[in-house]
């Protein structure tokens, strides 16, 4: 008994029970897409032959595995940040001499009964190295050169990942330049990062020509918005005019000689199809034969079938549920099928179909909730570890969620990243239970001064 | 900045999901599957209980060839019990995946026989869930006969969706095509089911929607009760083996049809197994019209029998008396160019009838026509004409069979369409008098006749079916539950027309036809017809009804080309008759006769030399042609394909001769209208598209 009261001391309950909640609402909507009329409960549901029964194992060793996480002493994972990220990036590497192709990406480390992707585990690591070189007492975060060494321990997984076809992926560690802004990081990088991110996408969706000329629009609409001030200070007229160059520089230059010169085809083309753009190579740069070219093409018509075909599908499911939903395990569109893949990226239309409006706004609350409980409780923290790694959770959560809800209603480009705790995935809700019980067992030792 | 992810999120679903109704109807659409459930067809009864038409079941063997993988199968012993090589197995499964895709069930032996399935049923346990055997209703005749009236069912048309828009109906349907089947489709039918299933990405259902809650059951089809008797029908077919001709019988009291036989006649068996296609084909093709219902559909001149008529109007108009006398000497003069008679003498009215004299009847039309009563022969013919539509003829009777033919009774407009500007009179057309000319009616007309000379006066309209199981919910058997009385002509007009008909049986034309013990009314008829120009052998008619009092059969026969009626309508009649009486032929040389009958070769020369040419090496190939047109009509025509008014439900539209592309085909090899036998073939193309 003693045990118990020390080990849920000072434990965030309410964030206990929404994991619980949304991890039983996962394994509910997996259950939804795989259930057939014909099929008996029980006899599938030990055989872990279906998603159901393994995720539903998954989620018993997640349990054992926060057990243990909230039995461990805080200070162990200050100790371990380190190492655990030299772990993280070594598994990562390994993956490309031992990793199994799935999906057309060697991210996965074959375990046997499942696969492991270290990328998806690394967010633990960094997460802790982040927090962990943010709260030394020699770093000073004010240093531009501290600001470098950060973007390192961020970025370099990022590289990793999108060396092995995981774009997706790749992006949600940019969710750690918000940590890094709450502890200091001008504001002017978080611009600066989402402007170029904006500037690469627009480069890849939209024709160059095109764009030049919007940038320069924009260009000569800020010049005349600014006469005054330019009248007085000739400076801000360079900027302007310094800032403009950038941009058509990056547009023009810079990203179609990283596409070209530095990514292998295949890696640019895995990109494009991130933000569902054609690839067409350079001819110049690239010496393909008119059959290449042919074949470029047609790969590219199909995927952009498949995905309008995901997408428009998503959508069918998540809109015929209508505001009450078609009630559980009677949605036609989850039983038929019909939504490629949808028991991991995709789970969130089997709750829009089954719950329709009103399920699909709780579970979007819920995560909202979740989230800003995350926010709240990283307030107030008093060490700095237990404060930059609980907004790391919560950006990360947030960039999960947001991009992955996104892209089931067409608002976003699909981009192949889990609903944090409901899609299946082992990988995926271990990774998940890991960040958020460390958080709660760090939490659990608020008043501990952590380094 | 979460909180704004969290709204622009919601909002999002909230258009997506409540106020854009789009997207559930597509879900609908894909997710969903409206699976129409056939009801069993109603199934058809004779008069005593038997079942002439049922529904039985045929099995098919399937195959989903995406499940045959892993599953060990001993190939060579399947094909053993197949009667297959391998080689054929592999094409059949091919064939199955690149039509039906390997995750779906496909055909892989259709239409298997019983001993097939016992067979296979023996091993399946170690085909499972590859191959599986798959249950197809189809109609049965268990008596394998009467398939002119019955009727064969056969897909449906675009045209057949488009006018029964509404209906249930639904391409790849099957609908009654002819015969009974046709006329009570709507009560056949039954209701159609509806189940909603689950489907899914592959177009495979996956199970109920909602556990059935939006279904509804199939209501099978109502059963029919026929006053058609089995057994007399199949004596009658037994007994047209080998002539072309008809034979209705019916019985007066009802109107209900006790038989109706057309010959040549097909097997109607032949049609539903899975050998179908092929033998729709070939009958489609057969010069003798075997599809044809020829006891409706076809039209002749009556001959003698309709001497009967004449006399009722004789004796009605009182222009003749039952004492009237003629004389003859051999021929009618009154009219210059003599009219040939066949057995000289004086004749009062019972001796004309029983001896068939053409100038009697000549003589009494004559003074019809004549009559001082009206101011001119045309207002005379009109009269006559009254009459001849009381009698049932010139106009369908309205019988619950497709196909009906009106025939023809001249008016005064047709004459006056056939000698423009011309004066005619009654001498234009004496040869009328006798039955012959320009007056055609169908064996149903003339068997009704019979029926309305047996009730003394009076008659219901002939139908096949007498009630419906469950009621007759759209009145379909309302105008059979009338009788006709349109003239009123005392008793003693027809005891005499009757005296003369008795007459026939046992002195006269009609002694041939004798039934043992049993007083027959009866009249014969030999009509002259011309096939190309060329004069036939006669047909052989003859009309009867028995017994006298308290009559309960009245019948009609007509073999073509059979020369004079005494060798072999008379005796027909004479053994149906019997057969229905008595319920059997007890005597054993009455016995004899049916079979001496039955192997009567009369086919007519016509349509041998029909055969002969179809059958010839140069025919062949334009038989080709005309099977590659059969093939793009498919067998959904009908040997006949009239308007779809003909079904009950229809409104009568006003009359369209239309004849489908097979029959045309049939013409030009074989010339359809010479069994429709007449004189005079442009007034009547002429009348009946006016």
């Amino acid at each position: 008994m003693r045990d118990q009261i020390e080990i849920s001391k000072g434990i965030d309950w309410l964030m206990v029970w929404l994991y619980v909640i949304l991890v039983s609402i996962g394994i509910l909507c997996i259950y939804s897409v795989e259930y057939r009329q014909d099929e008996s409960f029980f006899n599938t549901v030990f055989s872990l032959n279906k998603n159901y029964s393994r995720q539903l194992l998954f989620a018993v060793i997640c349990g054992i595995v926060a057990t243990f996480i909230l039995l461990t002493d805080s200070k162990l994972f200050t100790a371990m940040a380190n190492i655990s990220y030299v772990f993280g990036i070594i598994l990562i590497l390994a993956t490309f001499v031992i990793g199994r192709d799935i999906n057309g990406s060697k991210s996965w480390i074959p375990l046997g009964f499942f696969n492991l992707q270290p990328i998806e585990l690394c967010k633990i690591f960094t997460a802790l190295a982040l927090a962990k070189f943010l709260s030394r007492p020699e770093t000073n975060f004010e240093k531009s050169s501290s600001q470098i060494i950060a973007g390192a321990i961020v970025l370099t997984p990022a590289a990793l990942s999108i060396l092995q076809n995981e774009t997706g992926l790749a992006l949600v560690y940019f969710a750690f330049l918000i940590p890094m802004y709450r502890e200091g990081l001008p504001g002017i990088y978080l611009i600066i990062g989402f402007s170029l991110a904006i500037l690469v996408v627009a480069t890849i969706l939209v024709e160059k020509n095109t764009l030049a000329i919007i940038l320069t629009a924009i260009a000569i609409i800020m010049i005349l918005s600014f006469k005054k001030t330019i009248k007085r200070n000739k400076s801000v007229l360079f900027l302007i005019i310094f800032l403009w160059g950038v941009s058509v520089g990056i547009q023009r230059f810079a990203v179609p000689y990283v596409f070209t010169k530095v990514l292998h085809p295949y890696q640019v083309e895995r990109i494009m199809n991130t933000f569902g753009a054609d690839y067409q190579p350079d001819q110049n740069a690239q010496k393909l034969t008119a059959e290449d070219q042919k074949e470029i093409e047609k790969l590219n018509e199909k995927k952009k079938a498949t995905e309008n075909y995901n997408v428009k599908q998503s959508k069918i499911a998540i809109g015929s549920g209508g505001f009450w939903g078609k009630g559980f395990l009677k949605g036609t569109q989850t039983q038929g099928d019909f939504v490629p893949e949808q028991h991991t990226d995709f789970i969130f239309t089997s709750v829009g179909e089954n719950f329709g409006f009103w399920g699909s706004a709780v579970v979007v609350l819920l995560y909202v909730l979740f989230m800003l409980r995350i926010v709240n409780v990283a307030e107030r923290q008093r060490s700095k570890f237990s404060r930059v790694y609980a907004y790391s959770i919560a950006a990360i959560l947030f960039f999960h969620v947001s991009v992955n809800i996104c892209m089931t209603v067409g608002l976003a480009p699909v981009i192949g990243i889990t609903l944090p705790l409901m899609s299946y995935g082992g990988s995926s809700l271990l990774t998940f239970t890991i960040l958020i019980f460390i958080l709660i067992r760090l939490d659990a030792d608020r008043q501990m001064i952590l380094r | 900045m979460i909180l704004a992810i969290g709204v622009i999120i919601i909002g999002r679903l909230f258009s997506l999901q409540v106020l854009d109704t789009k997207y559930s109807v597509l879900a609908d659409e894909q997710g969903r599957f409206r699976k129409v459930v056939y009801p069993d067809r109603g199934i058809l009864f004779d008069r005593k209980g038997r079942a002439i038409l049922r529904n039985t079941v045929i099995y098919d063997l399937m195959v989903t060839p995406g499940k045959i993988r892993g599953m060990h199968m001993d190939t060579a012993a399947f094909c053993k019990i197949l009667n297959i090589d391998t080689s054929e197995f592999r094409k059949r499964i091919i064939t199955a995946i690149i039509k039906n895709k390997s995750y779906r069930p496909s055909v892989f032996e259709s239409s298997l026989s019983d001993e097939m399935v016992a067979r296979i049923n023996e091993s399946m346990y170690k085909w499972v869930p590859a191959f599986y055997l798959q249950e197809r209703p189809v109609r049965d005749y268990p008596y394998d006969a009467a398939g002119n009236i019955l009727g064969y069912l056969s897909e449906v048309t675009p045209e057949f969706l488009k006018a029964h828009d509404g209906e249930g109906y639904q391409s790849g349907d099957y609908a009654g095509k002819t015969g009974l089947e046709r006329s009570y489709e709507k009560v056949l039918m039954g209701q159609r089911g509806i189940e909603y299933w689950k489907r899914d990405n592959k177009n495979r259902l996956t199970g109920k929607l909602d556990n059935g809650r939006f279904d509804t059951p199939a209501i099978s089809g109502q059963n029919l009760h026929l006053a058609l008797d089995i057994k007399l029908q199949m004596l009658g077919e037994k007994l047209m083996d080998n002539k072309v001709g008809a034979i209705v019988a019916l019985d007066p009291r009802t109107g209900g049809v006790l038989a109706m036989v057309s010959s040549p006649t097909y097997k109607p068996n032949l049609l539903t197994g899975s050998e179908r296609g092929k033998h729709i084909g070939q009958l489609l093709l057969d010069p003798r019209l075997p599809l044809m219902n020829r006891a409706v559909s076809a039209t002749y001149s009556p001959g003698s029998t309709f001497k009967t008529l004449q006399a009722l109007v004789g004796l009605q108009e009182g222009v003749i008396t039952p004492t009237t006398t003629f004389l003859c000497t051999g021929a009618f003069y009154g009219c210059g160019r003599p009219m040939r008679c066949l057995d000289p003498g004086n004749f009062k009215l019972k001796e004309a009838i029983t001896f068939s004299c053409n100038t009697y009847f000549a003589n009494v039309m004559q003074r019809a026509i004549g009559n001082k009563a009206f101011s001119s022969p045309r207002e005379a013919l009109a009269a006559w004409d009254k009459y001849m539509y009381a009698f049932g003829l010139g106009h369908k009777l309205g019988i619950d069979m497709p196909s009906e033919k009106p025939g023809l009774i001249p008016t005064p407009a047709l004459y006056d369409k056939m000698y423009p500007g011309m004066h005619w009179n009654f001498c234009t057309f004496k040869s009328v008098s006798i039955g012959q000319g320009e007056v055609n009616v169908t064996l149903l007309q003339v068997a009704n006749e019979m029926a309305y000379l047996a009730n003394k006066g009076w008659y219901i309209t002939p139908h096949m079916v007498d009630s419906i199981d469950g009621g007759d919910k759209y009145g379909l058997l309302d105008s059979f539950k009338m009788r006709h009385r349109p003239l009123n002509i005392p008793d003693s007009v027809f005891e005499a027309v009757q005296d003369g008909m008795q007459g026939v049986m046992e002195r006269g034309t009609g002694a041939a036809a004798k039934v043992p013990g049993i007083i027959v009314c009866g009249k014969t008829g030999t009509v002259e017809n011309f096939y190309k120009g060329k004069k036939q052998k006669d047909h052989a008619f003859f009309g009867a009804f028995a017994p006298r009092e308290n009559p309960r059969i009245a019948i009609a026969v007509i073999c073509e080309n059979a020369g004079f009626g005494a060798s072999s309508s008379a005796p027909i009649a004479s053994l149906m008759i019997e057969q229905y009486l008595k319920d059997s032929i007890p005597e054993p040389d009455r016995q004899a006769r049916v079979e001496a009958i039955s192997k009567m070769d009369l086919m007519p020369a016509r349509i041998l030399d029909a055969i002969r040419l179809r059958d010839s090496i140069r025919q062949a190939k334009a038989l080709k042609l005309e099977k590659e047109l059969m093939k793009k009509a498919k067998d959904t025509m009908d040997i006949r394909y009239e308007d779809d008014s003909e079904l009950p439900d229809a409104p009568q539209k006003p009359e369209k001769e239309k004849e489908s592309v097979p029959i045309k085909n049939v013409k030009d090899t074989v010339g359809f209208n010479a069994i429709i036998a007449d004189k005079i073939k442009l007034p009547l193309q002429a009348i009946s598209k006016s």
